[in-house]
């Protein structure tokens, strides 16, 4: 495995406009290593359009990207894929490729610089590491929504990247995978990743993560620990949802309510 | 890959200088094939005439163009993530077929060289409008439509130019080359298409690692650090070379990029990169297999190669429609 590098990712001022529509509008944060940072939101909110400005699929209008001291647009696309790894919320292999060949495929911007019989060895150690080594063999389209997501996953982890931007990973899930999942996250934040996560369940967000992005209409409405940003006068706002947050065993717990 | 799918492809590679001796035994004359082989190809009796520069080329030509084409369609389902994709989808071959229709009126002006050459800009003009009208990052289907607009719009001028077929002379020699063929080919159409096929394929290899990482769609391949029009491009020229230039010397024969890669693809676990020189060898074997075929037929016409291709791809066509219906799958 390669050295841990720890990276701060860095965004000022950052704008977005996709199919005509401003989907981000003037957002600035900071994300710190060894810190696991939930973005969360309403539908539509602009989620997935953060996560794909910082990993690099979307060019913002205006604004600034740098991880560490550099800007993120100078770095050469293939070593911006060593040091960001990205899970976009839908992923459909068009082949029916061996779940150990599909999370090979995060090697990939290594090239040759990682010989095959290591890429093996290493896709079958992420595949384990979520817990799905025993698919390795199987053929992608053949496994369920929950089992294809966790190969994902692996895919997303074999390279050992700084820095980890996973949008709903979750989603397909079963809810002991949702805490295996989290778990994981917390791990690889805890070796001093940046991980990012687009999250729409609260009660995860608060229990795992550290800081609290809350995006509204595209704007940054808060960010902080999950005690500041979930009050719910905010969540009220945002969600239109009654919310409580409080306290359990020394642990942050969000419980949401009815309708507003 | 398992010891099985290995030992297929052996088997292939061993096939090919069999397909090589029977392609070089079958024509209409009756050869002394050893004879022929030890008197070289210097020597001036009939029998090494027929088998150096007439059996030898067309037999090269046939791999040449079945390797293009098995290559091309294996770029084009990576491209596309379509395994239903293939290049005249995307109106390389009709581009280059156009743009040879267009030499052939004004034929007797030009030199026998132009026909090659402009069936390959023809290539390259349809494969630049079909870019240009699917736009920037343009995603998978909307590059296929865009293909398929262009497509449509290359028949009806192609239509219209068999409607207007100065003699019916003309008009034959236009469907005939429509239909495909390696017949009366020489060096020169080898040598010509060659350098063009190498550039293309040249290409293709070195775009392998893209489309491997398209399996995962196109956002995934740009977070894998495939990003940008250069890979794309790198596809589009490569494809538009190889097919481009085997239109130019065989006319246009279907069907070889669509059912090859197809049958290849279980042999190397699906991967879209290893799947590209598999690909260019099934192409060669069964386009030069195809031409056994056409040879051994009697016959007052010859048969044509195009037709005999899709007879061969159009019930593989039908086969594949249904399956995936059962396996809802496409």
């Amino acid at each position: 495995m390669s050295d841990v590098q720890s990276l701060e990712f860095n965004c000022r001022d950052l704008t977005l406009t996709r199919n005509h529509r401003r989907v981000l509008e003037g957002i600035s944060c900071a994300f710190r290593p060894g810190e696991l940072t939930a973005v969360i939101g309403p539908n539509g909110a602009g989620k997935s359009s953060l996560l794909g400005c910082l990993a690099g699929i979307y060019a913002a209008d205006t604004g600034q990207l740098c991880i560490g001291e550099r800007e993120f647009n100078r770095i050469a696309a293939a070593e911006r894929a060593q040091l960001c790894a990205y899970l976009p919320q839908q992923e459909a292999p068009a082949w029916s490729l061996a779940a150990q060949d599909l999370v090979a495929l995060g090697l990939l911007p290594w090239g040759r610089s990682i010989d095959r019989a290591a890429k093996a060895r290493r896709s079958l150690l992420a595949l384990q590491q979520v817990d799905a080594g025993h698919l390795a063999a199987r053929p992608v389209t053949q496994l369920s929504g929950g089992e294809l997501r966790r190969v994902q996953l692996a895919r997303l982890l074999v390279g050992d990247a700084p820095l980890l931007i996973a949008d709903e990973p979750g989603a397909a899930l079963d809810i002991r995978h949702q805490l295996q999942l989290m778990q994981t996250f917390r791990q690889q934040a805890d070796t001093g990743k940046t991980v990012i996560l687009a999250l729409h369940d609260l009660g995860l967000a608060a229990r795992y993560c550290d800081r609290i992005l809350l995006l509204h209409n595209g704007s940054l409405a808060a960010q902080g620990s999950a005690e500041e940003v979930l009050t719910p006068a905010r969540v009220g706002e945002v969600y239109g949802i009654h919310s409580e947050f409080r306290w359990r065993d020394g642990r942050p717990e969000f419980v949401a309510g009815d309708l507003l | 890959m398992s010891t099985r799918n290995k030992t297929l492809i052996a088997v292939l590679l061993a096939a090919l200088p069999v397909a090589m001796l029977l392609a070089l035994s079958s024509g209409p004359v009756a050869i002394d094939l050893p004879a022929a082989i030890a008197s070289g190809w210097r020597s001036d009796s009939s029998d090494s005439v027929i088998l150096w520069q007439l059996r030898l080329p067309r037999a090269v030509l046939a791999l040449l163009v079945g390797a293009a084409l098995g290559l091309g369609g294996a770029a084009m389902q990576g491209m596309l993530r379509n395994p239903l994709a293939e290049p005249a989808l995307l109106g390389v071959s009709s581009g280059a077929a156009l743009a040879a229709i267009l030499v052939l009126y004004y034929g007797a002006a030009v030199s026998g060289l132009m026909l090659p050459l402009l069936a390959i800009t023809g290539a390259l003009l349809a494969v630049g409008s079909v870019w240009l009208l699917a736009g920037r990052g343009a995603s998978a289907s909307r590059l296929v439509l865009a293909g398929v607009a262009i497509n449509a719009f290359l028949s009806a001028l192609m239509a219209l130019a068999l409607n207007y077929a100065p003699s019916m002379f003309a008009m034959q020699e236009i469907v005939f080359w429509l239909l495909g063929s390696l017949a009366n080919r020489g060096w020169d159409q080898v040598l010509l298409a060659l350098p063009f096929i190498v550039a293309g394929a040249i290409m293709l290899f070195l775009a392998r690692n893209y489309l491997r990482a398209l399996s995962l769609g196109e956002t995934s391949a740009a977070s894998l650090g495939f990003a940008g029009r250069r890979y794309p491009l790198l596809v589009l020229f490569g494809i538009a070379f190889a097919v481009g230039s085997s239109v130019a010397v065989a006319g246009t024969i279907g069907f070889i990029g669509l059912v090859v890669p197809h049958l290849m693809r279980p042999l190397v676990g699906q991967d879209p990169g290893r799947l590209l020189w598999v690909s260019a060898l099934a192409g060669a074997l069964l386009l030069l297999l195809a031409d056994v075929l056409v040879l051994n037929t009697v016959g007052t016409q010859e048969l044509r190669i195009g037709a005999v291709t899709a007879f061969i791809g159009a019930p593989f066509f039908f086969w594949l429609i249904v399956s995936g219906r059962r396996e809802m799958s496409l």
